[in-house]
């Protein structure tokens, strides 16, 4: 790739060509201030800080979007140029509260930052704040419009990246808001709960619905025995709230923690993941073998099956029955476990650790999510949540002994790991399911091919003869030209050009869900993911039908995958719903 | 059998508006009356331009111009003028009410103004291919298509020194080289019909009265650049052009001039109309593109250029009406004959759309290097009811004031902005010495605030706060700090604002700030408004000495504020009075004082 | 519909371009100004009128307007004709039929000569002064 040579405040740097004026600062050295440019997302210039001039004339243009051109000398920072950003940043502190004590973003807050930097002391214009309330009404998701400083990312992201088109830019001028169309509630919107909006909000203005509080008092009532689980990508995402670098696996360290918290069993969602694999990869065996329904789709991602149904509905035929793995584990803690353990289900409590907002919906999604009898999963706490739980509780969690998950709810192969990640779900069936097909063991079971952050994966897997077409696709913008495919084949009769999609709604996978820590961005994404599948590379067991635990509870209590048992707590069905609920 | 007479009757949408079809109908009516239909050619034509004294017909060959037609003149016209040969001096323009002006060119308003871009507005039936072929249309088509080179065409445009008259005046050879040399198998060409400013009605009056110039220079571009389709993007409520412009292409396409294999030079060109909802900031080059891509009407960073990255991330050239308007003439006459018009800076003419307290409101068409004075005072008939003039506003709400001091300015792209103003896209609002300078500026900023986008913060928010600080100001609770504030986000808007909306919004504010701080400070400091426009500034008080005690302003008041027996001194409640000056309005003995 | 080739395109330019000539006066330095008052009418200007405009076709005379005017008081020569053309003197031709009106054509328009056996006069100066005396 040819590259350009420019000067930036004078320093030469050499940066490849089509690179932004932004990113070559980077490269050089200098921050150029911006709050709405963000690295997932194509740049949209609304904050208007990014400015920089060019010596020689007079035109001012906006970092973010510029592309660096031979020879360029970039001034980014002089004092016309400070005074002129802080001003455009005391204007948005005009239009936002200044109540950051009390603010879910205090202290990881974008704004907050840059007039920390700018030593805005006071405020030179008349604070004019929107008076339009909070919506909550969503279970996963809290819109607070008088926080929100309209940088336009909620709505890029809901668009261009997931593809779901829940919100929009409603209103002109001054009264532009961000907010779901025809001012609807976000319940009664397309919104798929995934969260993206939240991680990518540079201030309060939508966040998590914060449930430590029911965790809390769950702990502190001496009827109720809190059973947890952790998702796979719980183990690489806290560490980062705790300021260790990103990917730093913490798994022993969280299982200590949430025994501190007063949780009785601690389980590991990876058993889940281990669960699925052998559920849904029989089912695949069998859709392939039987001449059912191709492609079969994955079922873990809660955000990529509401999209389904309000997107694609005539296409559920495709999705694979499994529940989530988190739902597996929920149901059989409370039948399986509590029996094991003579706890009352009615009084055992499940809370689940999740990278995810979607997953605080799915635990009510139908009433396959009740298949024990009882809600099978009681409470999601996001990544972002267990840190401030793990904090305010006085635990350090740094210092932490490395202790054990409870068994055999805790016990997991390095297939479950990987689940966290794009193509995860992917690789891990294809390790078990070339077993099931081929009553072999595959030599390689790293499948390269499927990791990584291309929107779209595919390729052909070779069942010991049998080419088995996969793709795996990430970022929900990406699974409409797939589905668009499969839909196209289906109308004319014909064979759909894939077996087997994956698909997790967030870019990377559950790594960099909607509940992980803030500033995902690729580089992030792929460290997060590297700590993923160097757990898998370290784990003995590395396939899901070799899960010990896994066989035992087959033996034990489930028969076998597919089974009646089985079909009841680890199955769901899927139905229409509507984009817009009037 | 040729036709004795040409009767062409105005048909842009100020006269179609006071029933200038139901002149043509009538005019038609009364021919076939008198047995002559096939003696006497009538054209509904585009636009004449002299808008305030319309509805126009203007009768061939004699060309006499017959101003403020009514329906019922029709008959007249056609058994005096074409019939008997007498014209009908009731109707001739008036111009001061002493000597009948007959001919178009005694007429002053016309007199210093050179048509380019209207040369055939008021001139042909804008609905017939043939009439626009007649002169010399297709015919700078023909020579792209078949004589010239891309390169050619775009050395030909860079020598006449067309610059874009959007506003920016980008010299518009280099816009289509950008384009030419972008490599992409697809580009596009596309015309900014989204006017918008308050008053202005030049691109409007261009579609409506010859449609076929823009689809010519469409068209001359897709060849020069390499591209095959072509959108004009015009507001919906702009039906009569939009109208106009589907006629025309049907012709086109119906001639070949349009579509595939055009005149058999194997090239392939056609467009389609985009109709837009009418918000202002869709004139921005690149929410103009958002829209045609059916997002919402949001300016993105530039750069990327639009010439680079535009529609559908593709090479776009995007020139506005006028600009295109005047291309087929550069092809056909050539630069050179074009170069000769204008200035060493801006070459060719400039429409305006000149209206306010001005005398002669309407289009006029002038060669660049005109200058303010001539526009004013000898096209437009200077300041209406014999008022001081006061200062005249270029370039829209984008653009800023200008006082007696620039009267001599000649208008120039670069004239203009070295005097603090800006040539815009042609609007040209004259002020007298009854405008508050304050409350023009108000009028200007509130208009920008009120079409923002709202996607950058620096134009959200400033623009706001902008106006309500000259909310304040106008009701008497302006502070001298307000003046260094508004400075203070004027600055940040103009660096910081995403497109020229916003950089511009605070224009009008930071113009009038220089020529006329003090009118500021005597709303702020004195508490009043020299003008006597701002009601929380200003109280109305009855002369002693010059009341008659008639009881008329006392029987008009809407609030009962002013009470005195007949013959008797009256008085005003002050804290009743609110200030809607209707009393000073029906005094006929000039008792009532603003103070 | 059979689209247009480069020639067609051409020829029908040729053939619209002299009838939109007519409606443009400018560049028409010549005037052909016709009696069409009640005397000149009932005398026959109706028909002069129509052969000086198909005497100016055929001969693709696109420079010459022919405007009508009033009753110029010399009712007994009518109808009457008033021709301008420049470096040549103004005249009033009297009793100007259509065969006459076709030769005023080919005779002062064109060959620049004047008709002389119809010149009933050279306009009065008033008259001149409204027009001619530009």
């Amino acid at each position: 790739m040819s590259t350009v040579n420019i000067k930036i405040n004078g320093n030469p740097v050499e940066v490849s060509e089509g690179t932004t004026i932004l990113h070559a600062a980077r490269q050089a050295g200098y921050k150029i201030p911006t709050l709405c440019y963000h690295d997932d997302l194509v740049p949209f210039g609304s904050c208007g800080l990014c400015i920089v001039k060019q010596e020689g004339s007079s035109k001012i243009i906006r970092a973010c979007a510029a592309a660096a051109f031979e020879g360029m000398s970039i001034i980014t920072h002089d004092p016309e140029l400070f005074e002129v950003r802080k001003t455009i940043l005391e204007m948005i502190l005009s239009t936002h509260p200044s109540s950051c004590l009390t603010c879910i973003r205090n202290g990881e807050c974008e704004l907050q930052d840059l007039a920390a930097e700018f030593g805005i002391r006071e405020q030179p214009f008349e604070v004019r704040l929107s008076d339009r309330p909070k919506d909550t009404s969503s279970a996963s998701i809290v819109l607070d419009p008088e926080k929100c400083i309209k940088c336009g990312r909620c709505v890029q992201v809901c668009q261009d990246l997931q593809g779901v088109f829940a919100l929009e830019f409603i209103g002109r001028g001054d009264e532009t808001i961000m907010a779901p169309a025809a001012m609807l509630k976000l319940e009664d919107s397309p919104c798929v709960r995934c969260g993206q909006c939240v991680v990518h909000c540079p201030v309060g203005a939508i966040y998590e619905k914060d449930e430590i509080a029911a965790f809390r008092e769950a702990i502190n009532d001496p009827d109720k025995q809190v059973v947890v689980q952790i998702a796979p990508s719980i183990r690489v995402g806290l560490s980062e709230s705790f300021g260790l670098p990103a990917g730093t696996v913490t798994t022993k360290k969280i299982y200590t923690a949430l025994r501190k918290l007063g949780a009785v069993a601690i389980h590991d969602t990876n058993f889940g993941a281990d669960l699925t694999i052998m559920e849904e990869g029989s089912e695949l065996v069998g859709r392939l073998t039987n001449g059912g329904a191709l492609p079969q789709l994955t079922s873990c991602c809660p955000a990529w099956v509401d999209y389904i149904e309000k997107y694609y509905p005539d296409l559920l035929e495709y999705v694979s029955s499994a529940k989530s793995p988190m739902q597996m584990v929920g149901a059989v803690q409370k039948t399986f476990y509590a029996e094991q353990m003579k706890i009352d289900p009615a009084k055992m409590f499940t809370v689940a650790i999740m990278p995810c907002t979607a997953k605080k919906y799915e635990t009510v999604r139908d009433e396959s999510m009740y298949s024990s009898g009882f809600q099978d999963v009681d409470l999601v706490l996001t990544t972002r949540e267990f840190a401030r739980l793990i904090k305010s509780s006085g635990i350090d969690f740094l210092s932490l002994e490395e202790e054990e998950a409870d068994n055999p709810l805790g016990e997991y192969s390095g297939a479950g790991t990987i689940f966290g990640a794009t193509g995860g779900v992917m690789e891990a069936a294809v390790r078990t399911a070339y077993h099931v097909v081929t009553g072999k063991e595959l030599e390689n079971v790293d499948i390269e091919t499927v990791r990584g952050l291309d929107e779209v994966k595919k390729g052909v897997v070779d069942f010991d003869g049998t080419p088995v077409r996969v793709a795996v696709v990430h970022g929900l913008s990406h699974i409409a030209e797939l589905l668009d495919e499969v839909r196209e084949a289906k109308a004319k009769g014909e064979q759909a050009p894939y077996d087997f999609i994956e698909v997790m709604a967030c870019r990377g996978g559950c790594i960099a869900g909607g509940g992980q820590p803030y500033g995902a961005t690729d580089i992030l994404r792929k460290e997060r993911a590297a700590g993923l599948y160097a757990d898998d590379k370290n784990s003995e067991t590395r396939c899901s039908h070799h899960n010990e635990s896994i066989i035992k509870l087959y033996d034990q209590f489930l028969e076998k995958p597919l089974s009646d048992k089985a079909h009841h707590l680890l199955h769901t069905t899927y139905a229409k719903r509507p984009s817009y609920k009037a | 059998m040729a036709f004795r007479n040409y009767i062409l009757v105005c048909g842009g949408t100020a006269c179609e508006s006071i029933k200038s079809e139901q002149i043509y109908q009538n005019l038609i009516t009364a021919c076939k009356e008198h047995g002559i239909a096939d003696e006497v050619q009538i054209v509904k034509t585009g636009c004449f331009g002299f808008c305030e004294q319309g509805p126009i017909v203007k009768v061939l060959p004699e060309d006499a111009f017959y101003v403020k037609v009514k329906p019922e003149d029709a008959a007249d016209i056609i058994a005096e003028h074409v019939v008997k040969g007498r014209q009908v001096e009731r109707l001739l323009y008036d111009k001061k009410s002493s000597t009948r002006h007959a001919r178009v060119e005694d007429i002053q308003f016309y007199q210093k103004q050179f048509r380019i871009v209207l040369r055939n507005c008021g001139f042909i039936d804008p609905e017939s291919i043939d009439e626009y072929i007649a002169r010399e249309g297709y015919q700078a088509l023909e020579r792209a298509l078949f004589e010239m080179t891309s390169e050619e065409i775009i050395e030909e445009l860079r020598n006449s020194g067309l610059r874009g008259r959007g506003g920016a005046g980008f010299p518009t050879w280099m816009k289509w080289n950008f384009t030419r040399q972008a490599k992409n198998d697809i580009k596009y060409v596309v015309c900014n019909a989204d006017e918008g400013d308050p008053g202005a009605y030049m691109d409007r009056s261009t579609l409506e009265g010859d449609p076929h110039s823009v689809l010519e220079a469409m068209t001359i571009c897709g060849k020069t650049i390499g591209a095959h389709k072509g959108y004009i993007y015009i507001r919906a409520e702009y039906p009569l052009a939009i109208n106009r412009l589907e006629i025309a292409m049907k012709q086109a396409r119906e001639y070949g001039l349009l579509g595939t294999d055009i005149l058999g030079s194997g090239f392939d060109f056609d467009i389609e109309i985009r109709l837009g909802a009418g918000a202002f900031v869709c004139g921005e080059e690149t929410a103009l593109l958002q829209s045609i891509e059916g997002k919402r009407g949001m300016p993105q960073p530039r750069p990327p250029f639009p010439a680079i990255k535009g529609l559908w991330g593709k090479p776009t050239v995007i020139n506005n009406v006028e600009t295109w308007a005047n291309i087929p003439v550069i092809i056909s006459r050539g630069a050179s004959w074009f170069s000769k018009i204008g200035t060493s800076d801006s070459k060719g003419t400039k429409v305006f759309a000149l209206t306010g307290k001005i005398r002669n409101s309407g289009l006029v068409e002038v060669p660049m290097g005109t200058t303010l004075r001539d526009i004013i005072f000898d096209i437009g008939g200077g300041i209406a009811g014999n008022k001081k003039f006061k200062a005249v506003q270029t370039g829209g709400p984008s653009g800023g004031v200008l006082t007696e001091e620039y009267l001599d300015t000649p208008i120039d792209f670069g004239s203009l902005v070295k005097a603090g103003s800006m040539m815009g896209s042609g609007g040209m609002i004259v002020m007298d010495e009854d405008d508050c300078i304050v409350d023009v500026a108000k009028f200007y900023l509130d208009f920008s605030v009120d079409e923002s986008c709202g996607k950058c913060a620096p134009c959200r928010i400033g623009g706001k706060s902008l106006a309500r600080i000259l909310e304040k100001i106008t009701k008497g609770n302006g502070t001298l700090q307000d003046i260094t504030t508004m400075e203070a986000i004027g600055e940040a808007m103009k660096k910081g604002s995403l497109c020229a909306l916003g950089q511009t919004t605070p224009n009008p504010i930071l113009s009038t700030l220089d020529h006329f701080r003090d009118e500021y400070l005597a709303h702020i400091v004195d508490k009043k408004c020299p003008a006597g426009k701002c009601k929380d500034l200003i109280s109305y008080w009855i002369l002693e000495d010059k009341c008659t005690g008639c009881t008329v302003c006392g029987r008009k008041c809407p609030v009962g504020a002013i009470t005195g027996a007949r013959k008797e001194v009256h008085v005003i409640d002050q804290n009743a009075c609110t200030q809607c000056g209707v009393c000073y309005e029906v005094c006929r003995f000039d008792a009532i004082e603003i103070r | 519909m059979a689209k247009m080739t480069l020639e067609e395109l051409r020829s029908l330019r040729n053939r619209v371009q002299g009838d939109l000539q007519k409606r443009d006066i400018e560049g028409k330095d010549s005037r052909i100004i016709i009696g069409m008052g009640t005397c000149g009418i009932a005398a026959g200007a109706k028909e002069t009128l129509d052969a000086f405009l198909t005497a100016l076709d055929e001969h693709k005379i696109s420079s010459t307007s022919v405007t009508q005017s009033g009753c110029m008081g010399l009712c007994y020569v009518e109808p009457t004709v008033e021709v301008i053309v420049p470096d040549m003197p103004t005249v009033i031709y009297g009793k100007v039929d259509a065969k006459t009106a076709k030769k005023i054509v080919e005779e002062h328009l064109i060959a620049r000569r004047l008709v002389t056996d119809h010149i009933f006069d050279r306009p009065a100066a008033d008259i001149i002064k409204k027009d001619g005396g530009k």
